[in-house]
Formats: structure tokens, C-alpha cells, sequence
């Protein structure tokens, strides 16, 4: 009911816009997870610059050859100030250092997933295999995903992003992401579920994702892979799980 | 067809964690369940149930690509491991 209205009618960037600065929104733990310590550090960060420029400033304000011609003679040595201004980024390095870890261990955490979904990176699209429902006469679904030419777009649809087959995966499922490389090394990255992973070939690299609500989200190769690596994009569609097994059930 | 069907038809399951292959690279975790499907039907023979776990389970880790690979290897009799039990 609320929904009718829109001030309550959430719309989420999941694509990225011209000239964006900022991140798209997140639409997995593991984005919110990297958004959240970017910002936290952001503000550390702002609160150094300002520290360091103010310091700098006066410096340049008050001492000047003018205000004060034999200032030089009391800049050869300091060793309180260059004990404080060695020790205290140190620490700061250090104390950013353990929310950074933490961050990165739970990333690569993959807990007990329901479907596996291997991810293969060609020269120049991606292609998708479900293979968990392969019986003895069952089939593996498996189809490739083209960029949709800038000829052939529709209105709606995103140019260098937008592609024909999507990667479909159920909402609110852990979900382990099996990548490889068929020829060079490719890269899946995909902003707002929080994963960028190498597609190597001859090595099965393991991701977990996590849709946390229904969308499309768009992702691009990120290892400079041949001429047309900018022309190889991610689609990822989450559905609901209803959704899924009709999909599954279709190809 | 229903969603209750589906859901009977489409058991959402997957091969899961597995102590022996804790890391990002699981190139290994989908060899060892391939070797292991082949050692165990070697041993027990093509209808022994348990057997199709390693199955269920190289299937849903290894490329297609892969496992197309390695069974032309087994039947021209090149394939670079032992599958005796
Ligand atoms: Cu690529």
C-alpha cells in the first residue's frame, strides 16, 4: 500500500550514470560491507587532509622569509615533531588495517551455498553453466551472454552494458561463483553484489554472492583481455526463487 | 506447471564446503570429486548409490569444457591419473 506512494517507493541506481563519482547502490552485504569502509575511512581521511593543510598553511603563512628572514636557523632539527609525525600515521595505518582485514576475510568466506554457478570468461563474452540439477539424463544449462550492439538496442536498454542472455539468479540465496578463463585471463566484476574476481585459465576460482533484493545489475570485464574487452559486460538479473526454478525449468 | 512441482523437480542444492579445499582456488576441489566419481564406480560399480555424490558434485565445479576433456582422455586411455581404486 505504501508502495503507491512515491516518497516511499525506493528507486535504486543500478546502473552507472555519466560522470558518476559516487557508488552505485548496493544491492549485497559484501557492497555494503565495502561501501561502509570506504566511508569510514573517507572521514579519517578528510580529518588528516585538513590537519596537514592547516599545518601547512600557517607554516606558509607565518614563516615566510618576510615575517621572519632567520627562520631557517631553527628548521634544521626536530626530534619530537619527527617522532610524532612518524609514529602517528603509523598507527593509523595500523588501526585501518583491522576493519580492512576483517572486511576481506568475510568476503572470502563462502557459506554453505544452495546453487553453484560456474562463470567462464571468453575471448570476447562470458558464459554461464547450472549444473547442479544434472541427472543421468538431465542436461546442463549452460548459454552464452553477447553485448547487445548499439544497433540492435531498445529503448530502456543500456549501451556497452546491456547483453542477450542474462546471468539469472534467485534473490536471498548464497550462491557460489565457480570462474574461469577459456583462452586469457578475463576478470568478473560486478559493483553492487561486491565481487571482482580473476577469470584464469586452467584455474576454478571460488566467489560467494548474495542478492539481497530483485534487480539487474551490471558489471563489466576488468582484466584488459584482448581488442574487445570493453565490449564484454555482466548482466546479472535477480529473481525471486519462484521466478528461478520457472527459468530453469524454460531452458 | 506449479510452483510445488518445481520445487520437487529443482532440489536447490550444491556440492558444499569442503575442508580439504578451504581456498579461493578450487581447481582441485573439482578434480578430486571427478577422480573420485571414476575410483568409486572402479570399486563398486556404476549403480552404487553413494558414487553419485562425487558426480553430482564434479558436475556442478567443473567447466563443461573440462569434463568433456577428460572423458575423451579416459576413453583413448590418456588421462593423466590413476582411477584404479
Ligand atoms: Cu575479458
Amino acid at each position: 500500500m505504501l508502495q503507491n506512494f512515491s516518497i516511499f517507493n525506493t528507486i535504486y541506481n543500478d546502473a552507472p550514470q555519466p560522470w558518476q563519482l559516487g557508488f552505485q547502490d548496493s544491492a549485497a552485504p559484501a557492497f555494503t560491507g565495502i561501501v561502509d569502509l570506504h566511508n569510514i575511512i573517507f572521514f579519517y581521511l578528510i580529518v588528516i587532509c585538513v590537519g596537514v593543510f592547516w599545518v601547512l598553511g600557517s607554516i606558509m603563512y607565518y614563516f615566510n622569509t618576510k615575517n621572519s628572514p632567520i627562520v631557517h636557523k631553527y628548521l634544521n632539527h626536530g626530534t619530537l615533531i619527527e617522532l610524532i609525525w612518524t609514529i602517528t600515521p603509523a598507527l593509523i595505518l595500523t588501526v585501518i588495517a583491522f576493519p580492512s582485514f576483517r572486511l576481506l576475510y568475510l568476503l572470502d568466506e563462502v557459506t554453505s551455498p544452495t546453487i553453484t554457478i560456474k562463470v567462464i570468461g571468453h575471448q570476447w563474452y562470458w558464459s554461464y553453466e547450472y549444473s547442479d540439477y544434472v541427472t543421468d539424463s538431465g542436461q546442463s544449462v549452460e548459454f552464452d551472454s553477447y553485448m547487445i550492439p548499439e544497433s540492435d538496442l531498445e529503448l530502456g536498454q543500456f549501451r556497452l552494458l546491456d547483453v542477450d542472455n542474462k546471468m539469472i539468479i534467485p534473490v536471498d540465496c548464497h550462491i557460489r561463483l565457480i570462474i574461469t578463463g577459456a583462452d586469457v585471463i578475463h576478470s568478473f566484476a560486478v559493483p553492487s553484489l561486491g565481487v571482482k574476481i580473476d577469470a584464469t585459465p586452467g584455474r576454478l576460482n571460488q566467489s560467494s554472492i548474495l542478492a539481497e533484493r530483485t534487480g539487474t545489475f551490471y558489471g563489466q570485464c576488468s582484466e584488459i583481455c584482448g581488442v574487445w574487452h570493453g565490449f564484454m559486460p555482466i548482466a546479472v538479473e535477480a529473481v525471486s526463487v519462484q521466478d528461478y526454478l520457472a527459468w530453469i525449468d524454460s531452458v | 506447471m506449479s510452483d510445488g512441482d518445481l520445487s520437487s523437480k529443482y532440489v536447490l542444492q550444491t556440492a558444499g564446503f569442503d575442508a580439504r579445499f578451504p581456498n579461493t582456488n578450487q581447481t582441485r576441489h573439482c578434480w578430486q570429486n571427478y577422480t573420485d566419481y571414476f575410483k568409486c564406480v572402479a570399486a563398486k560399480g556404476e549403480d552404487f548409490a553413494p558414487c553419485k555424490q562425487f558426480k553430482r558434485a564434479y558436475h556442478s565445479l567443473c567447466p563443461n569444457e573440462w569434463v568433456s576433456k577428460w572423458d575423451e582422455q579416459r576413453d583413448n586411455g590418456t588421462f593423466p591419473a590413476s582411477l584404479e581404486p
